[in-house]
């Protein structure tokens, strides 16, 4: 049983946003990057924990980017990770960093392809369901909870209005959203470990770019809050009439 | 050529979402001068009737009991009537079933996505530019599709959805799904309690409230108001995180993200990342006996002061005025 845990790096929550070179590129000067909080909770911390319970034989970390994601890397195998590899390309969309995971995965046979709910950055959700969609595997996204058994996969997900519990033969592709596992933090015994484990580095296959950004804007936050006295609460509800127009 | 919009019927309605997305191929049909055709599995003649009403020029009415919301059928479902009406554009709604299954269709298809589009696009030759949010809220960015056939998921709660007298022409659409093995099997399904709350994602109006409320004994006076209101309920992830509350309520950056027209945010601080959750509300009141608290600067209206104290004032207010309404 091999796992294979797609994570990307993100610049951190509190990362006060910023773009470049005429608003057309993210500047990512002085920024902090981490693991997307998904793919690092959920989706590698749960492969961690399956294989912990003997599961899984070993988990391998899958990031398509350039070398300044390697510390990212870095710390994914600290938590745990046997061993990573970095597709050595930026591409434009999600559509890349899919064929590029689904091309490594087709080649290497991977029993069970998990990435996080979504990057923080783009908010894609995106990725996932292209990489089934290239390897023509069943997708179950959104996974709260995960148990493997024999040749199969049991899964707790959410699904429109309500959830779900399904049962799915290897190897498919699992997004991993809250409930998954328990956030982890690296010791000293892994962060040292780290070190020797295996980062291979390939070079991307050329794929057909099918969107690409154009230009970002700022979002204008709230700019005046009105304060409105606790005890007069008939002009709030006014106000939410005749102002905002929303009641 | 034609715009192909995929939709939904839950719970013996079409989902909002779904007609905000007929709404919004069929603009985009205008703008590129052809036809919208809306898919839908299951429908009876009313919900026929309402997508024709949203904008559907015609609606391929499919009956296919083995679809459910198995992401690989449904995908395997709308690549068929793509590729049969020779679809330009494809529109889903980004909730959870447009968020599996197109990206499933965008790689099947070669086909650009864009994932959680906040605006009609622009057409600029043969690319069209959509707008989404990026970085969890805080900026836009305009996407560029640039492949033949272009899919875009629309974010609910974009646009207010408009009925009209249009009626659609009805066909019959049977699709061969014999050929797609997906292997999930559902074992178990759960509906989420809403108390016959409309559910969060769909929601205009949600009142939220966070730790500030001290207890799930609490909870009483913030069901009231919402009650009150007619919305939804909602809270901060501490609150769902000590089982105040379920997890299906839990808005912010892990949670569900929401964009209500109103949004009551009661004993919450306002963390950026509850914030990356909620900002896309059109008009947000906060509640807060800390006047520092950060969710006022994310504030349209705010009220300093004991939540405990406030809420049954706040619902005497509304009860008064929708009284007053009638
Ligand atoms: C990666 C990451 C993801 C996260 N995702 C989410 C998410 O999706 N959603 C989310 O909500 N959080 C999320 N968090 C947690 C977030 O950072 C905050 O910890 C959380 O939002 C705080 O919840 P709260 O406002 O209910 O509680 P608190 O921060 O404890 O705030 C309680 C507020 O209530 C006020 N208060 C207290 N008593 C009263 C009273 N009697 N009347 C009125 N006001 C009162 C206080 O002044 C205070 O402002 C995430 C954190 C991380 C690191
Ligand atoms: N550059 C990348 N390298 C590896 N995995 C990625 C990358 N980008 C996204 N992913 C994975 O795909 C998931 C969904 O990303 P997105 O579609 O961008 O929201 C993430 O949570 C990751 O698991």
């Amino acid at each position: 049983m091999k796992i294979l845990v797609a994570i990307s790096n993100v610049p951190d929550t509190t990362t006060k946003i910023q773009f470049s070179d005429g608003d057309t590129k993210f500047n990512s000067a002085g920024v902090t990057y981490v693991i997307n909080p998904y793919d690092e909770w959920y989706a590698l911390v749960r492969a961690l924990e399956l294989k912990e319970a003997n599961l899984a034989e070993k988990v391998t970390l899958i990031h398509v980017g350039l070398a300044d994601s390697d510390a990212t890397i870095r710390k994914g195998l600290a938590l745990g990770a046997d061993d990573a590899v970095r597709i050595d390309g930026e591409g434009p969309d999600a559509f890349f960093v899919a064929s590029q995971i689904a091309n490594h995965a087709q080649a290497h046979g991977y029993d069970l392809i998990l990435v996080g709910k979504e990057t923080i950055n783009y908010n894609g959700s995106s990725v996932g369901g292209m990489i089934a969609g290239l390897m023509d595997l069943p997708y179950v996204s959104l996974a709260t909870k995960l148990e493997l058994a024999a040749n199969k996969a049991t899964i707790e997900h959410d699904i429109d209005g309500g959830t779900q519990i399904v049962e799915c033969e290897l190897p498919l592709v699992i997004s991993c959203a809250k409930g998954m596992a328990d956030q982890r933090i690296p010791n000293m015994r892994g962060i040292m470990a780290a070190r020797t484990k295996p980062l291979s580095v390939v070079s991307a296959n050329a794929t057909d770019a099918l969107t690409g950004i154009v230009a970002y804007t700022l979002n204008a936050g709230r700019t005046t809050c009105k304060m409105i006295d606790e005890n007069n609460m008939d002009e709030l509800v006014n106000l939410l009439h005749t102002e905002a127009k929303v009641i | 050529m034609s715009i192909l919009i995929y939709t939904e019927i839950n719970k013996g309605r079409v989902k909002k979402a779904s007609l905000e997305c007929v709404n919004y191929g069929a603009k985009i049909a205008e703008l590129l001068g052809t036809e919208a055709i809306a898919i839908v599995n299951n429908a009876d003649a009313t919900q026929l009737e309402e997508l024709g009403k949203a904008g559907a020029n015609t609606i391929l009415a499919l009956k296919n009991e083995k679809m459910g919301n198995d992401s690989m059928l449904i995908s395997a479902a709308v690549e068929q009537a793509a590729k049969a009406h020779h679809a330009q554009v494809i529109v889903f709604a980004f909730d959870i079933t447009g968020k599996a299954v197109a990206p499933r269709l965008s790689a099947r298809l070669k086909a650009g996505l864009v994932a959680g589009a906040v605006d009609y696009p622009t057409v600029n030759g043969n690319t069209l530019e959509v707008k989404k949010n990026v970085f969890s809220g805080k900026a836009t960015a305009v996407y560029s599709i640039t492949s033949a056939t272009k899919l875009i998921a629309l974010l609910p709660n974009s646009f207010p959805v408009k009925l009209t007298n249009n009626t659609a022409k009805i066909i019959e659409w049977s699709v061969n799904l014999e050929a797609v093995s997906s292997r999930v099997v559902i074992k178990e399904q759960k509906s989420n309690a809403t108390g016959g709350m409309i559910p969060l994602p769909e929601a205009e109006l949600v009142v939220s409230a966070g730790r500030g409320l001290k207890g799930p004994e609490n909870w009483g006076i913030v069901e009231e108001l919402a009650t009150s209101l007619n919305a939804t309920t909602a809270c901060s992830r501490p609150v769902a995180d000590m089982h105040w509350r379920p997890h299906h309520e839990h808005v912010g950056q892990t949670g569900v993200a929401i964009r209500p027209n109103l949004y009551i945010a009661i004993g919450i601080s306002g963390a950026i990342q509850h914030l990356a959750g909620v900002n896309g509300s059109k008009t947000i009141v906060v509640i807060n006996n800390d006047k520092e608290a950060p969710f006022f600067k994310s504030a349209d209206y705010g009220i300093v002061g004991d939540a405990f104290t406030i809420i049954p004032k706040l619902t005497e207010a509304v009860k008064k005025f929708k009284a007053h309404q009638n």
